[in-house]
C-alpha cells in the first residue's frame, strides 16, 4: 500500500496551461499553487477557512484552496488571478472596475475578491447590491468596508452587459 | 498550517470505500466536503492515518424524488441544493436553511452528507431534520440500513453510525402542501454557527395549527427535536400566550455550553426567541398564501 510520504502525480489545467504535478497528499492546493507553480497572486490570509484571500476558480466553483488537497484538483480546471485578464493583456472589466472604483487598499483579499465576483458574475450577470454583498460573503477585506468593491463589482456587471455604468445615489 | 501525513484513497464505489474503512479501521475517515474534516487536520486536532476521498463515487450524487420522498445522496452539496428546483418547490426550509450556511465557497464544497454525518451540535441541517422527520441511509460492512435521524444524534460528535459505515443518503418525507415553515438563526456575522436557531414546519386548519415539528441547533450536545414546545401550539392560533408556552418549552430541554457566542443563559434566551419568530414566520407564510 501507498505511504503516506510518496507523492502522487496530478495533471490539471491551471489558467489555460496544462500541468503535471508532484505533491504529498496532505499538500494543500494554495501550496501547490504558490509554491510549485510559483502563481503567488493568490494569497494566504487566515489559513482558517475564513477570509477567501485564496480563492481561486475550480470545475467552476468558487473554493478557497487552502481548505482542499492538491490531489483532489487532479484532472481539474483551475483559473487563479494571474489568469483573470482578457486574453490581450488588458484588464477584465472586474480589474477594471477595481482599478475605476478604487475597489482596493492594500489589496491584500483583491485576487480572492476578483476571482470570488468572476464566479458571481457568471452565474448571476446583473445581480443586486444584496446579491452581491452576499455572494462575496466569503471574502474578508480590512481596509475598504466593502463599499467600492460592490462599486466595483457593479461596474463590472454594467461594463459586460454593455449597460452605462450608473453609481447609486450617496 | 499544514495536516500531518496521510494515505490517499480515492474508491469508485461505496462498496470499495466501506471495504477501506473496514480494512483500515480507526485511522481511516472518509472525506466529503472536507470542511470541517481539513480545518480539524490542519489544527492536528484530526490525524487521520488514512483518508477515503468520496467525491469518486458517482452513485453518492444527486436528488430526486421517490414516491413522497426526496431523497439527497450524501456527497450532495449545499449549492447544489440551492440550485435545485425539486428542493426549492417541494422542500423551501432546505433551501433556506442552506443559504444561512457558513459562505458562497464553503457552499460549493460542504456536502449534505458531511453535514449531518458529522454530529457537529453546531450544524444546522440535524435539526432541520429532526424537523422534518427525514431517515439516514447507512451503508457498512454488513450491509445497508436506515436510520431515523430522530434516533441518530447521542452526543457531540457521536452517532449512530458504526466503525466502518457511511451515510449514503438522506431520505425525506415531503411535508403537505401548503405547510408553513421558517428557519431563524441567529449567528453573530455571515458565515457563523449558529448563537442558537430553530426550525419549524407545520400545517393549520381554519385558523389553528393541526401539525407542528420544532427543531433546534447548537443549543445542547446534539441537534434537539422540541415536542413538547410543539404541542404547546397544536390547537392554538399562535396567539401570544401560546407562542410563550412554546418557547419556554424549547428553553426548558436547552443546554447550550457558555462560549465565545455567548453564556447559557443568553443562548438559551434566544433560542426561545428563534422559536418564537420561526413559529410567527411559519404562520404567516401560510396565510399569505
Amino acid at each position: 500500500m501507498a505511504s503516506p510520504a510518496k507523492k502522487l502525480a496530478i495533471s490539471l489545467t491551471v489558467n489555460g496551461q496544462p500541468v503535471d504535478g508532484l505533491v504529498e497528499p496532505r499538500t494543500l492546493l494554495i501550496h501547490f499553487i504558490r509554491e510549485s507553480l510559483q502563481l503567488t497572486g493568490s494569497h494566504i490570509g487566515c489559513e482558517t477557512t475564513h477570509c477567501g484571500a485564496c480563492t481561486i476558480d475550480m470545475n467552476g466553483m468558487s473554493v478557497k484552496s487552502c481548505t482542499i488537497f492538491a490531489v483532489q484538483a487532479d484532472g481539474a480546471e483551475i483559473t487563479t488571478i494571474e489568469g483573470i485578464a482578457n486574453a490581450d493583456g488588458t484588464l477584465s472589466a472586474l480589474q477594471e472596475g477595481f482599478r475605476q472604483m478604487h475597489g482596493l487598499q492594500c489589496g491584500f483579499c483583491t485576487p480572492g475578491m476578483i476571482t470570488r465576483a468572476h464566479r458571481l458574475l457568471q452565474e448571476n450577470p446583473n445581480p443586486t447590491e444584496p446579491e452581491i454583498r452576499f455572494g462575496i460573503a466569503g471574502n474578508l477585506c480590512r481596509c475598504t468596508g466593502y463599499q467600492n468593491i460592490v462599486r466595483a463589482i457593479q461596474y463590472a456587471a454594467a461594463k459586460l452587459n454593455g449597460v452605462e455604468f450608473r453609481e447609486a445615489a450617496e | 498550517m499544514i495536516p500531518g501525513p496521510f494515505t490517499y484513497h480515492r474508491p469508485e464505489s461505496v462498496q470499495e470505500a466501506v471495504r477501506l474503512l473496514g480494512e483500515l479501521g480507526e485511522e481511516a475517515r472518509p472525506l466529503a466536503g472536507g470542511h470541517s474534516l481539513i480545518p480539524m487536520m490542519k489544527l492536528r486536532l484530526a490525524t487521520p492515518e488514512h483518508l477515503i476521498d468520496l467525491h469518486g463515487i458517482g452513485d453518492l450524487k444527486g436528488i430526486s424524488r421517490e414516491g413522497d420522498h426526496i431523497v439527497i445522496r450524501a456527497m450532495t452539496t449545499q449549492h447544489e441544493l440551492l440550485a435545485s428546483d425539486l428542493i426549492a418547490a417541494s422542500l423551501p426550509i432546505l433551501h433556506e436553511t442552506a443559504l444561512l450556511i457558513a459562505d458562497p465557497q464553503v457552499r460549493y464544497c460542504g456536502t449534505i452528507g458531511g453535514n449531518v454525518a458529522n454530529g457537529d451540535p453546531g450544524n444546522d441541517m440535524p435539526g432541520l431534520m429532526l424537523t422534518l422527520d427525514a431517515t439516514y441511509e447507512l451503508q457498512g460492512p454488513e450491509g445497508r440500513r436506515s436510520v431515523a435521524a430522530r434516533e441518530f444524534y447521542q452526543g457531540a460528535y457521536f452517532t449512530a453510525l458504526e466503525p466502518g459505515e457511511i451515510l449514503t443518503a438522506v431520505s425525506v418525507p415531503v411535508p403537505p402542501a401548503g405547510h408553513g415553515y421558517a428557519y431563524e438563526k441567529l449567528k453573530r456575522k455571515i458565515g457563523d454557527y449558529a448563537t442558537a436557531a430553530a426550525a419549524v414546519v407545520l400545517t393549520m386548519d381554519g385558523g389553528t395549527v393541526a401539525t407542528c415539528a420544532i427543531g433546534l441547533t447548537n443549543l445542547s450536545e446534539t441537534a434537539l427535536l422540541a415536542e413538547e414546545a410543539a404541542k404547546a401550539v397544536i390547537g392554538t392560533s399562535l396567539d401570544d400566550a401560546a407562542l410563550k408556552r412554546a418557547a419556554d418549552a424549547a428553553r426548558a430541554i436547552m443546554a447550550p455550553a457558555g462560549d465565545g457566542r455567548g453564556p447559557a443563559e443568553y443562548r438559551i434566551h434566544v433560542g426561545g426567541i428563534m422559536v418564537e419568530r420561526a413559529l410567527k414566520r411559519a404562520a404567516a407564510r401560510i396565510r399569505a398564501a
